[in-house]
C-alpha cells in the first residue's frame, strides 16, 4: 500500500530532529506538524513568526495573527515576531534547518519546479525561491506521479524552476528518495511497494 | 515637529502624483494601510506602481485601486486572491514584476538603508535571474538585486507616539517596517496614538525617524482565511 497524505506527512516528520527550526509549506507539509511528537521543533512562518501554534478555537481568531497561507493561527509561549526582512534574513542566512514543501516536478539533480505552469495563471512564487535557496535542508513531499500517471521525478524539469540543485530528499506516496551526485537513491519503500514499482513509476535516473 | 494629521486625506495632501512608486506594508490583508489606500483611491491619482507583497482582494486592500484602474504595475511575490487583478493582468492592462518574497523585503530594506544593490542566491538558475548580473563569491553564484527607493511609503502600525515611534502587533508587522524605510516620505496609520513616554523605548519596533506623517483611525482588519479548530478535538 502506498502512503496516503497523512502517512507521507508522518514520514516527513521523522526527518526532523530535536531543536530544529523548520518551515512548512502549504498542503501535505502543513500536516507534518501533527506528527512531530515529543521532538522540540519550532515552526517558522515566513510572514514574520517563530513558534507557530495551532489554529485558534472558534471565536479566538485574531486578524493580526496569520500564517503564510493567510490562515488564522495562534502563538505559543516561545513565539517571537519580526518583520519580513528579518524573516527572510534568517531564511537566507541559513538559520532555518529545514523546509518541507510540495512540488510539481523534481529533477534527478535536485532542481525544483513548484511555482508556475506556462500558459496558466501565474500567482507568484511567494517565499519558495528564498526558502529553497537558503535553508539547510529541502525536503519535498508530493505524489510520485501526476493525475495523468506521469512521473513527477524527472531527468530534467519541464516547468520553470523554483531553484536549481536545491532538493535534498523526496518523500512520495511510494517511498523516500535522496538526491545524490549521480541521481536519485531509494532510501525506503512504502509498505508493499517494491524498488521495481518505484523504478517503473520514475523517469529520473535511480542509482 | 508636527507629524499628526486629522485624517488620511490630509496626511496625503501634496504627496500624491500620477506615475509614482508607492511601497505599501502588509501581508495578505494583515497589517495593510487600509485607510491610506482608501484615501489614495479617492484622490483619483493614476498610473501608480506598487511595491507590495500582495495585491489585496477584489474589494479590500490594493484591490480597491485596481477596481478604479489606478494601478499600472505591481511589484509583488504572490497575487493569487484577486480576480480583478487577474483579469487586468491577463488582458495586459496591468504589469507585474514577480519578486521572491525575501528579495522584495530585502530590496525595501536595502533602499531604506541607502544600499542600491545586493547579491543573493535566491532565484539563481530561475527566470528571476534572467538579465541580472551574476557574481561568484567563494565558489557560489549569486545574482544582483536592486534596492527599492519609493516616492512614498504607506504603512500601518498598532500604536505610535506623536514622534512616530511605532510598535506593531503580532504578524501584522510583516512588510511594514521595510516598506516604511524605503520611501522618501512615509505616512503611517495606527490604531492608537499614545502620549509621549507611554511606549517603552526598548520596545520600539520602528523608530520615528522613518515616519513623517501619522494618523489614527478605525480599522476593519478583515480576515482573509478564517481557520479554526473545534474545542472537542483539542
Amino acid at each position: 500500500m502506498p502512503w496516503d497524505r497523512n502517512q507521507m506527512a508522518e514520514r516527513a516528520a521523522q526527518e526532523l530532529e530535536d531543536g530544529m527550526y523548520v518551515n512548512l509549506g502549504i498542503g501535505i507539509p502543513t500536516l507534518v506538524a501533527n506528527y512531530v511528537g515529543d521532538k522540540d521543533i519550532t515552526l517558522q512562518s515566513e510572514n514574520g513568526m517563530l513558534g507557530m501554534g495551532p489554529f485558534p478555537f472558534e471565536g479566538d481568531e485574531d486578524p493580526d495573527l496569520i500564517n503564510a497561507g493567510k490562515q488564522t493561527i495562534t502563538e505559543l509561549r516561545r513565539t517571537a515576531y519580526f518583520d519580513s526582512a528579518q524573516s527572510f534574513g534568517m531564511i537566507r542566512g541559513g538559520k532555518i534547518a529545514a523546509a518541507i514543501l510540495g512540488a510539481m516536478e523534481v529533477s534527478e539533480k535536485g532542481d525544483l519546479a513548484n511555482w508556475m505552469i506556462p500558459g496558466k495563471l501565474v500567482k507568484g512564487m511567494g517565499g519558495a525561491m528564498d526558502l529553497v535557496a537558503g535553508v539547510g535542508r529541502v525536503i519535498v513531499v508530493m505524489d510520485h506521479t501526476n493525475k495523468h500517471g506521469d512521473s513527477k521525478l524527472l531527468k530534467e524539469c519541464t516547468l520553470p524552476l523554483t531553484g536549481k540543485g536545491v532538493v535534498d530528499l523526496i518523500i512520495t506516496n511510494l517511498g523516500v528518495l535522496e538526491v545524490s551526485h549521480k541521481g536519485l537513491h531509494i532510501v525506503e519503500c512504502a509498505p508493499d511497494v517494491t524498488r521495481d514499482d518505484i523504478h517503473a513509476a520514475t523517469e529520473a535516473t535511480i542509482v | 515637529m508636527k507629524k499628526i494629521f486629522p485624517n488620511a486625506t490630509e496626511a496625503l495632501d501634496g504627496l500624491l502624483r500620477d506615475d509614482m512608486l508607492i511601497a505599501a506594508g502588509g501581508f495578505g490583508l494583515c497589517g495593510i494601510p487600509e485607510l491610506l489606500l482608501a484615501a489614495i483611491r479617492d484622490s483619483g491619482v493614476k498610473n501608480l506602481t506598487f511595491a507590495s507583497n500582495n495585491a489585496g482582494v477584489d474589494d479590500f486592500g490594493i484591490g480597491i485601486l485596481l477596481q478604479t484602474r489606478q494601478v499600472r504595475k505591481m511589484m509583488s511575490s504572490y497575487v493569487g486572491e484577486n480576480d480583478e487583478f487577474m483579469r487586468q493582468y491577463l488582458s495586459g492592462e496591468l504589469e507585474i514584476e514577480f519578486n521572491p518574497q525575501g528579495t522584495l523585503a530585502e530590496r525595501m530594506r536595502a533602499g531604506g538603508c541607502g544600499i542600491p544593490g545586493f547579491y543573493t542566491k535566491t532565484g539563481v538558475g530561475t527566470q528571476v535571474a534572467e538579465g541580472k548580473e551574476h557574481k561568484e563569491f567563494d565558489g557560489e553564484t549569486y545574482i544582483m538585486e536592486k534596492g527599492i527607493f519609493a516616492d512614498l511609503s504607506i504603512v500601518k502600525a498598532w500604536k505610535a507616539d506623536e514622534t512616530g515611534n511605532a510598535i506593531f502587533r503580532k504578524t501584522a508587522r510583516n512588510f511594514n517596517p521595510p516598506a516604511a524605510m524605503c520611501g522618501k516620505v512615509c505616512v503611517m496609520e495606527v490604531e492608537e496614538i499614545v502620549p509621549l513616554g507611554t511606549l517603552d523605548p526598548d520596545h520600539i519596533h520602528l523608530p520615528g525617524i522613518y515616519v513623517h506623517r501619522l494618523i489614527q483611525g478605525e480599522h476593519e482588519k478583515r480576515i482573509e482565511q478564517r481557520t479554526v479548530r473545534k474545542k472537542e478535538t483539542a
